[in-house]
């Protein structure tokens, strides 16, 4: 077995994703199964390969870089016109810190 | 005017010698479009008020004696995962049922600018997470051609309302194969540009060094029409690419003598079923034309999966963190503390697939999995990009399958997601170099299921492709 049920509960903490009984035990059936085929990855000979984290083309250091100039911010109304709970011009979120 | 048989250039010829006026034809397609929707349910919502204020400014632009730009009065179908202001943006999920963005996707700002009417948003896997358009919150799409079948994933929408005729062409997403696949199920094409090439601002983020917008289209020369509008550095995406964008319809000359052809050893030798006799014969057609067609090798094929999996969901993960109850209009009833607010609302937010790749994701970049999962499939990519490189040393394209085999029928893969993933062998592979890449209709089965011709080429090389498809459209 490549995971086991106390690891999938533990990776869905680390996601804040809380996931019923029925969920923990079909996730630990499909990653269990997802991993098995990844672990082919061990057959492939990677020495000397550098790793690709991004499509990289031929261009100046600078090229992406734009000019430091202000633009219009998107604002506070409408950047607060999809809150679930909007407040006073702020995100409102329940109590973290008691008193 | 027969809105399902409209071309670009039929549209512009139309307006242009006065047989109808762009805000005419914008309200006979949406029209159409309403009333042929319930057979797939390829839309989601539809954005009359802004389609038609744009056919007005096309028809002032007429009427002044202007240009009225290279999509003028072209009905589009946009993907729901790209953002509209002030038009519902749902990227088929609860999570996003009510989010109305505030600002447009530069994608949808040029296609405006070019005069396109952009006349609704198409239904999608949740965040374009699958490859049957299943995973949507809001229901399947059928595919048009066979209303039992799906219509592939994730654009599965935009293909749909394409191939029904309801759209002339339409914006798609690709992260793996999501542009190319449901245009083979549905019989049409799909481009998935060069990485960079196209602006990702303001499309909903699923694996950033995956993720292009692209066109989907009736006819090879729409679609790269569509991508010469799009196309091109933006200040607001930093991976937006320099380089000059071609005139791609100027090169659709229909010449491909001496163009060299490979075919991968390694995506043929499992194809013995239909789709392989089709592709065949499509290349038999480019050999007629006067392309040299050796075989190649592409040896890290068969690793192109397995890593694609661990980066993409590993990019998923971290990006799909935002939507956690405080920004995004969705929350937990349940949210008495700060932490349930957030396992909550992404428990009951999230579907199924969401879940799954969510979860992989965070594992593969967990603690004491990093190098064995994450660096390992990176590594494999560069050496898949490799295997690219080498290709285009020796010939001018890479002709291939898009899909393993047809259209199949709804709930017939729901269950096995590994299954899911296989599928997307032929398309990953280029995703995953960030070559340009599309899928050319070459027939169909005798069930009537249309199957698609996959055409790679180097980085930046769309002209070349966009040649080949078009020649090969022409004499097919």
């Amino acid at each position: 077995m490549k995971i086991t049920e106390k690891e999938v509960r533990y990776v869905a903490g680390l996601a804040n994703l809380n996931l019923s009984d029925a969920e923990v035990a079909k996730f630990q059936a499909d990653l269990d199964g997802i991993l098995e085929h990844v672990d082919q990855l061990n057959e492939i000979d990677t020495a000397g390969v550098e790793p690709m984290a991004q499509v990289l083309f031929d261009a100046d250091e600078t090229a992406t870089l734009r000019a430091d100039v202000p633009s219009p911010p998107l604002g506070n109304q409408a950047g607060l016109a999809n809150a679930p709970q909007p407040g006073a011009g702020y995100f409102k979120v329940p109590k973290v810190i008691e008193r | 005017m027969t809105i399902a048989t409209l071309t670009i250039d039929s549209v512009r010829g139309g307006l242009l010698s006065r047989q109808f006026s762009a805000s005419e034809l914008a309200a006979e397609a949406l029209r159409f479009a309403e009333a042929e929707n319930p057979k797939t349910g390829a839309y989601l919502h539809f954005s009359p008020e802004r389609a038609l204020a744009a056919a007005e400014l096309v028809d002032d632009r007429i009427a002044r004696g202007e240009d009225p730009g290279a999509l003028a009065g072209v009905p589009v179908a946009v993907k729901d995962v790209i953002v509209t202001k002030g038009i519902r943006t749902t990227c088929g999920s609860k999570l996003l049922a009510n989010y109305i963005p505030p600002y447009d996707a530069t994608a949808i700002v040029r296609i405006e600018q070019a005069g396109g009417l952009l006349i609704g948003k198409t239904n999608c896997d949740e965040f374009a997470m699958g490859s049957s358009t299943e995973n949507s919150a809001f229901g399947p799409v059928r595919n048009p051609v066979a209303p039992d079948r799906v219509p592939g994933g994730s654009s599965g929408g935009s293909a749909a309302a394409v191939a029904q005729g309801t759209a002339v062409v339409a914006l798609g997403s690709d992260t793996g194969g999501s542009i190319r696949q449901p245009a083979s199920f549905c019989g049409v094409v799909g481009v998935t540009p060069t990485y960079g090439r196209v602006s990702r601002y303001g499309l909903t983020a699923f694996a950033s060094s995956l993720d292009h917008i692209g066109p989907l289209a009736r006819s090879v020369r729409d679609s790269a029409t569509l991508l010469g509008v799009i196309a091109g550095r933006d200040p607001h995406d930093s991976t937006s690419a320099e380089a000059p964008v071609a005139d791609y319809t100027a090169d659709l000359t229909g010449d491909v003598q001496g163009l060299k052809l490979g075919l991968p050893r390694e995506y043929l030798k499992d194809l013995t079923s239909e789709t392989g006799d089709l592709i065949f014969q499509a290349v038999d057609v480019l050999k007629r034309l006067g392309c040299e067609v050796r075989e190649i090798s592409l040896p890290a094929t068969g690793f192109a999966i397995a890593s694609y999996y661990i980066i993409a969901t590993a990019e998923a993960s971290s990006n799909l963190a935002r939507y956690d109850g405080v920004r995004y209009t969705f929350r937990s009833q349940q949210s008495d503390t700060l932490s349930n607010m957030y396992r909550n609302t992404r428990g009951e937010g999230f579907g199924a697939e969401c879940k799954r790749r969510i979860m992989l994701g965070t594992y593969v970049l967990s603690h004491g999995y990093y190098d064995a999962y994450y660096l390992k499939a990176q590594k494999v990519r560069g050496l898949i990009a490799r295997d690219f490189a080498n290709a285009f040393a020796e010939v001018d394209a890479v002709v291939a399958p898009v899909s393993p085999f047809p259209a199949f029928k709804l709930g017939e893969k729901v269950d096995d997601p590994l299954a899911m993933y296989l599928s997307d062998i032929y398309t990953i592979t280029g995703s995953l170099a960030g070559i340009p890449c599309m899928s050319v209709p070459c027939g169909n089965t005798a069930g009537g299921l249309p199957v698609g011709m996959q055409i790679l080429t180097r980085h930046f090389g769309e002209s070349t492709m966009f040649r080949l498809a078009d020649a090969y459209e022409r004499n097919a």
